[in-house]
């Protein structure tokens, strides 16, 4: 359990109103609490825990550095992932001029193409997915496994719109492209998360030797 | 059934701003009669907004190491220096080498 993930938006603004008071725990709260956001996100992007930790260092810095351009606290949260994608970017391994892939929408419709005519949707029974316990199962890693490999310029959007729950407009301000691009983007994240999820699901289902595994039905 | 062909891969590509809330009112009323009808997108609506559910729940399985001594002195100078607004001035005066 990440004791920073606790912390709910309001608390996060209230802890700006007091660091610019001055009030010394505001600081140590603020610090654990964003210090292992920022880690989280840079890990998924950057896969390396030494570059999560120096980002998460880094934007900290910055962040108290420029703490007077952020007229409002309510936007602490995209301010502060602004400042760590930045941050990431930079300490990005691979290849910057890596060509960014594309994720084709039809992958991932979830249709099968029988004698050329028939289209089928297939799609693993999610009824049974316990609601919360199950993160800390394998489940878990499938979803952070899904993420990990979708291409970048998805996973930033899945992960700022989804994991952060930052809105449209914020999580476009913090990638700096459309809020057009960040739903296109968003979909076809979800999408293959959903997926790997459903694969995860269907794969189980077979172990066990259940035939409501799949279910596959006439697609209009 | 009586539908027409494409239904279903007509709506696909707008269900997430459909979850979200973001779509125009004719566009959402357009999906909720396709669903209204048709069982296997329902199921897939909800998959995917489980999905949704699912990823606001994750916890990473990795976490920061605890934050270092030195780490945190500059951390909590950079504060004071906030706090005195002496990041507020202008930046570095260059000094003759
Ligand atoms: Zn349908």
């Amino acid at each position: 359990m990440v004791a920073g993930r606790k912390v709910e938006r309001e608390n996060e603004i209230e802890l700006v109103r007091q660091l610019r008071a001055g009030n010394p725990a505001a600081f140590d709260r603020f610090v654990e609490h964003f210090r292992s956001k920022i880690f989280q996100y840079s890990w998924m992007m950057c896969g390396h825990r030494e570059d999560a930790e120096e980002v998460a260092q880094e934007t900290l810095l910055k962040v108290f550095e420029n703490f007077e351009q952020l007229r409002e606290p309510e936007r602490v949260r995209s301010w502060v992932f602004r400042i760590a994608k930045n941050a990431c970017l930079m300490k990005r391994r691979r290849g910057i001029f890596e060509p960014a892939q594309e994720l084709s929408l039809d992958e991932l419709m979830p249709l099968a193409q029988r004698n050329g005519q028939m289209v089928k949707i297939e799609i693993a029974d999610w009824s049974g997915l316990p609601d919360r316990e199950v993160l800390r199962t394998e489940l878990r890693d499938v979803l952070q496994r899904a993420m990990a490999e979708l291409p970048e310029i998805y996973r930033s959007v899945i992960l700022l719109r989804d994991v952060e729950e930052l809105s449209t407009e914020e999580t476009a301000q913090v990638l700096e492209v459309s809020t057009d691009v960040v739903k296109t983007r968003l979909h076809r994240a979800r999408l293959a998360v959903r997926q790997s999820i459903d694969l995860y699901l269907r794969n189980i289902a077979e172990t066990r030797g259940g035939r409501n595994g799949t279910q596959v039905r006439q697609l209009h | 059934m009586a539908h027409k062909c494409g239904n279903c891969t007509e709506i696909f590509g707008m269900l997430s701003e459909y979850l979200d809330l973001e779509l125009p009112p004719a566009m959402c009323q357009e999906i909720d009669e396709h669903l209204a009808t048709c069982p296997p997108c329902v199921d897939f609506v909800k998959s995917l907004r489980k999905t949704v559910d699912l990823c606001r729940q994750y916890e990473p399985s990795e976490t920061p190491a605890p934050l270092g001594e030195a780490a945190r002195r500059d951390l909590l100078a950079a504060y004071r220096r906030m706090l005195t607004g002496e990041f507020a001035k202008p930046e570095k005066i260059e000094l003759p080498r």
